[in-house]
């Protein structure tokens, strides 16, 4: 008798502990509208492939970052002279033949290079994998820049004859090519098209990815950024005239977003693709799920060529946690924009203070701080830095700021050193761009 | 240029367009397609490269005279008799 009264002591708190247990798993893992959803409509990522001014995989960007180094070196390029990059250091040849990387562009062997990490990350079996349900989507801010100037460089030395253009221009400069180049490489024979949302395009390609697996117009999404901005001299000269383009005599303290001396872009090449699934697929092959997207929002400002806009911004983030089912509290992580610039540093942060300024629980970094602006993969990339936090438990802080620029002082925000400890479930990407063009995915841990 | 000259700045050119071949073993006679991998494209950047090099032009009906370098350099010792090799 005393002994059954023993074990039955011990069962009651073994189950007051397992209730215990279930209780704070529910209240860690809040629900989310996405979790609603049937299996088949709910998206997830089961593998990343990048590579950024500081890492050329996703555990060594994300110690990079937990590291506080950064990516930004001293560069120079044709006709606008020295000045400063954030440039990635990929193996080029891993998986293209010379003469692929010969042929091709820089945004496509970026995106060749990570497309492929990333499948190989998701484990799955791609020999046996019907390349036909595969589709790949690939944002980027701009393309064809790079190529365009190189072939008027060419004919200059040829008085401008213009029989002296390369026959590979077209190929090179179609809006299509990095994720046509991917298609090429890896003998993927569904959809390729490339998203033009200049820098909200590493987040639209996300969302571009998911709402076609959700429209079964595939089984299989690459999906993410990719960017080759830093070989074209334009881009540099164009954000020097607009007094946007960031000078320090230090490299990695260049990029400083939030900082009272931050005085521009440091400009970046890189990229970042997601493999995206439906759960039941993943479920059914027993994938690893890193995160999935539970709530997504896009918008335009529709008021001016570069100034962002605080109001539509915040709208943008209120779609999304609507979308999501969320209060802006359970957010544990906001990856903000913020690019080093005077006014949309300060536009972003007034915006984030509408949304998560009495939120006690929600933390802000920034990326760009480390690696700088990888423009169409800028917001793939920085989301990814992120997503490991569900593991880890740690917020990279934005670094460079040795003196908070009071209108960017918003709650929350991680300077300089990391936050260890935080349980993160969600982390909300926020990524805009030229011509009013806003993006926010919210990914929450599975 | 001699034929000699010709043939090795051929090569050069291959060498350029073609980074992953072997070109060492390449047989004369036979023709590029059927030792290389060389599509449309880099049939043009053949003829590309000699234009911007030396500016000898190939109207596109002769283009089937760089089926191989035999017959290459066969079609092109006319063109590139006068020029010098830097």
């Amino acid at each position: 008798m005393q002994a059954n009264s023993s074990r039955y002591r011990y069962c009651s708190r073994k189950l007051a502990h397992r209730a215990y247990l279930l209780q704070i798993f529910c209240l860690v893992i809040a629900p989310n509208r996405a979790s609603e959803l049937p299996d088949d409509q709910r998206i997830v990522i089961t593998g990343v492939g990048l590579t950024a001014p500081n890492g050329n995989d996703w555990s060594s960007f994300r110690e990079a970052l937990l590291e506080k180094r950064s990516g930004v070196q001293p560069y120079e390029i044709r006709y606008f002279g020295k000045t400063l990059a954030g440039i990635c250091d990929f193996d080029t040849n891993r998986y293209q033949k010379k003469k692929e990387v010969r042929r091709g562009t820089r945004a496509g062997s970026v995106g060749v290079y990570a497309a492929n990490e990333a499948i190989q990350h998701s484990g799955i079996d791609w020999e046996n994998t019907d390349r036909s349900r595969v589709g790949i989507y690939v944002g980027v801010t701009e393309h064809g820049n790079v190529e365009t100037e190189n072939e008027i460089y060419v004919i200059k030395g040829f008085d401008y004859d213009t029989s002296c253009w390369s026959h590979h221009h077209n190929p090179r400069t179609v809006a299509n090519n990095p994720a046509g180049e991917i298609a090429l490489n890896m003998g993927i024979t569904g959809p390729h098209y490339t998203i033009g949302a200049a820098c909200a395009a590493g987040n639209a390609g996300i969302i571009q990815g998911a709402q076609m697996l959700r429209l079964n117009e595939c089984d299989l999404a690459i999906a993410g950024g990719t960017s080759e901005s830093i070989h074209t001299f334009g881009i540099f000269a164009s954000f020097n005239s607009q007094n946007a383009l960031a000078s320090h005599e230090d490299p990695s303290q260049a990029s400083r977003p939030f900082d009272v001396q931050r005085n521009g872009i440091v400009v970046a090449e890189g990229g970042c693709l997601y493999v995206l699934e439906r759960l039941s697929d993943a479920k059914a092959r027993g994938a690893e799920i890193h995160g999935e997207l539970v709530g997504y929002a896009m918008n335009t400002d529709a008021t001016d060529f570069v100034l962002p806009n605080p109001e539509r911004q915040s709208q943008c983030v209120h779609m999304a946690l609507k979308k999501a089912g969320l209060e802006a509290n359970q957010i544990d992580l906001v990856s903000t924009h913020a690019t080093g610039t005077s006014s949309g540093d300060f536009q972003e942060c007034k915006a984030l203070r509408t949304v998560f300024g009495d939120c006690t629980n929600t933390r802000i970094n920034n990326t760009k701080s480390y690696i700088g602006h990888a423009m169409g993969a800028a917001g793939s990339l920085e989301l990814a830095g992120n997503l490991l936090s569900f593991r880890d438990g740690v917020v990279h802080p934005t670094i460079n700021v040795d003196e908070l620029d009071p209108d960017c002082a918003i709650p929350g925000l991680v300077l300089n050193e990391p936050e260890e400890g935080k349980n993160i479930d969600y982390v909300l990407n926020n990524s805009f761009g030229m011509l009013g063009i806003n993006s926010v995915v919210i990914i929450g841990r599975v | 240029m001699t034929p000699a000259e010709i043939r090795d700045e051929i090569l050069d050119i291959l060498e350029d367009i073609s980074p992953d071949e072997d070109l060492d073993s390449l047989d004369d006679e036979k023709a590029f397609r059927d030792q290389l991998e060389l599509d449309s494209m880099d049939f043009l950047d053949i003829v590309m490269e000699l234009r911007k090099r030396h500016r000898v032009q190939i109207p596109e009906e002769d283009y089937g005279n760089l089926a191989s370098m035999h017959s290459t350099v066969t079609y092109l010792e006319p063109k590139m008799k006068d020029i010098v090799k830097s």
